[in-house]
């Protein structure tokens, strides 16, 4: 049974946002997401400055078997990327709600509201 | 998935709680916990496989080696009954059917080991190419289960869990074995790189023996773990290394083809020309400069141009690199030679290199 934290945000895509404060988030992928992957070898993501636009592609968590394409689950500017996970990819698969991707300035909170929360976001992996 | 053909093992592979996938019509396991677990079993210790999905085809009668020798790319009349040869069947235009085992039972009576996608095609290849030749094409695909038992403690495993000495029996040889009132036929053959055996027997013995072999320790191996493994060791596989658009010239399998004796076999006048006069591509290594995972069926570039694409790719768990097999044009096929791979429209840097990656292993 996947692991789903209550005060996250979830994505279609299954991402998980938390929300730090002042509009600022962190994102990672759902541990249902890590589960399907399987072993992590590599996280391809943007740099610090870059752009997201809610609902594009920007990165993809590579897999030993596939690649699986990153879509921004919120539009902001990337303010920090976590580097451990270049030494450490693994970290995706053991803590997924620890090892986050990206820390982002929201642009517009609004957009929040357009993710699922924890109890429709185990609809949608139970589907 | 109601149309999904499965081995006699399926119910074993479900108790285990295995990740199935559709691959070749069989309904087969992808891994078990986890691919790389299952890939480092097998190159430091030892793993099994469920293979009962492959081909098997009898190829029996008076000319039963004439025709072999015509089918097929590896020399037939010089295996002594127990040996066994690699190979390929050919295309008139020199393009692959399949590649194969083949086992020497004497000169009148062959088996075929072939890939599970190809069974119905190489049945009708053989059936179509048998004119003139008095032999018997019989598919016993259906009859038969196997397991392939890999790693380097393979031999010691075998001899501890069956009783059954291997020591004697040579790489590409076979022989029949008894285990209780089963009889098996066991070869030293695999498919990983690694030491290891690939054991035939009726479903029954197959599925006490992958009982025995569980219970004894050894870990089950998935279909992710065989394709990262036989990649590593540059075993081509059909669909990607070699296909019906690609020649083993093309390949880079020339090792096993019959072109420098007299005998005549179905592509061989296309093989040499090729060598002649057409040679355009050919498969060889490749490996990136910075961490991205050249996948299948990505663009390989020289600077603007376009020049092949990757036939196999991953991140070695063996090796710790980005390394791939590649189908290059020349004359950019050079060792050293500085290309590009196109990964989610980024230029990754990397260069052509030798195919001997698992030489890299610290």
């Amino acid at each position: 049974m996947s692991k789903i934290l209550k005060d996250l945000y979830y994505s279609d895509d299954h991402e998980w946002v938390k929300v730090l404060e002042n509009d600022v988030v962190l994102i990672g992928i759902t541990d249902f997401a890590q589960s399907e992957l399987g072993d992590v070898v590599f996280v391809d993501l943007p740099e610090e400055g870059d752009e997201l636009v809610q609902g594009n592609e920007f990165g993809a968590v590579e897999s030993v078997k596939a690649a699986s394409d990153l879509i921004a689950p919120i539009s902001g500017e990337i303010i920090e990327v976590n580097e451990e996970l270049a030494a450490e990819p693994e970290k995706v698969n053991q803590e997924p709600y620890e090892a986050w991707f990206l820390k982002v300035k929201l642009n517009d909170s609004k957009e929040l509201d357009n993710l699922l929360d924890h109890k429709a976001y185990k609809e949608e992996i139970s589907e | 998935m109601e149309n999904l053909k499965k081995t006699s093992l399926y119910n074993k592979h479900l108790e285990l709680g295995a990740k199935m996938v559709d691959f070749a019509g069989y309904n087969m396991p992808i891994l078990y916990t986890s691919i790389k677990e299952e890939h480092q079993a097998v190159r430091n210790n030892v793993g099994m496989f469920d293979v009962s999905h492959m081909g098997e085809i009898i190829i029996t009668g008076a000319q039963a080696q004439s025709y072999l020798e015509y089918i097929f790319t590896n020399k037939v009349y010089d295996l002594n009954p127990g040996e066994i040869a690699y190979g390929m069947m050919l295309n008139e235009d020199g393009t692959v059917v399949d590649d194969l085992l083949v086992y020497k039972f004497n000169k009148s009576e062959f088996l075929l080991v072939v890939n599970a996608s190809n069974i119905a095609k190489d049945y009708k290849h053989l059936v179509e190419s048998s004119d003139g030749f008095d032999i018997l094409v019989k598919n016993i695909s259906e009859d038969y289960s196997e397991i392939a038992i890999q790693g380097p403690e393979a031999e010691k495993t075998v001899n501890k869990l069956l009783n059954i000495n291997l020591k004697e029996l040579k790489f590409f040889n076979y022989d029949q074995y008894e285990y209780g009132s089963h009889r098996l036929l066991i070869s030293r053959t695999g498919y990983t790189g690694e030491d290891g055996f690939e054991i035939y027997g009726s479903s029954e013995a197959i599925n006490q023996l992958w009982d025995i072999f569980i219970d004894g320790g050894v870990t089950p191996c998935g279909l992710g773990s065989r394709d990262t493994l036989r990649f590593e060791a540059n075993l081509p596989l059909y669909g990607h290394e070699i296909s019906g658009k690609i020649t083993p010239i093309e390949a880079g399998l020339k090792y096993f083809v019959k072109l420098n004796t007299d005998l005549d076999f179905l592509g061989k006048d296309a093989l040499l020309d090729q060598i002649d006069n057409s040679l355009s591509r050919r498969v060889v290594g490749l490996e990136l400069s910075k961490k991205a995972i050249p996948r299948e069926g990505y663009k390989v570039y020289k600077d603007e141009i376009e020049i092949g694409y990757i036939t196999t790719g991953y991140y070695s768990i063996s090796i710790d690199k980005p390394i791939a097999l590649a189908m290059i044009n020349r004359p950019y096929t050079k060792k050293g030679t500085k290309i590009s791979v196109k990964i989610r429209n980024k230029m990754v840097p990397g260069f052509i290199r030798d195919k001997k990656f698992l030489k890299d292993r610290k």
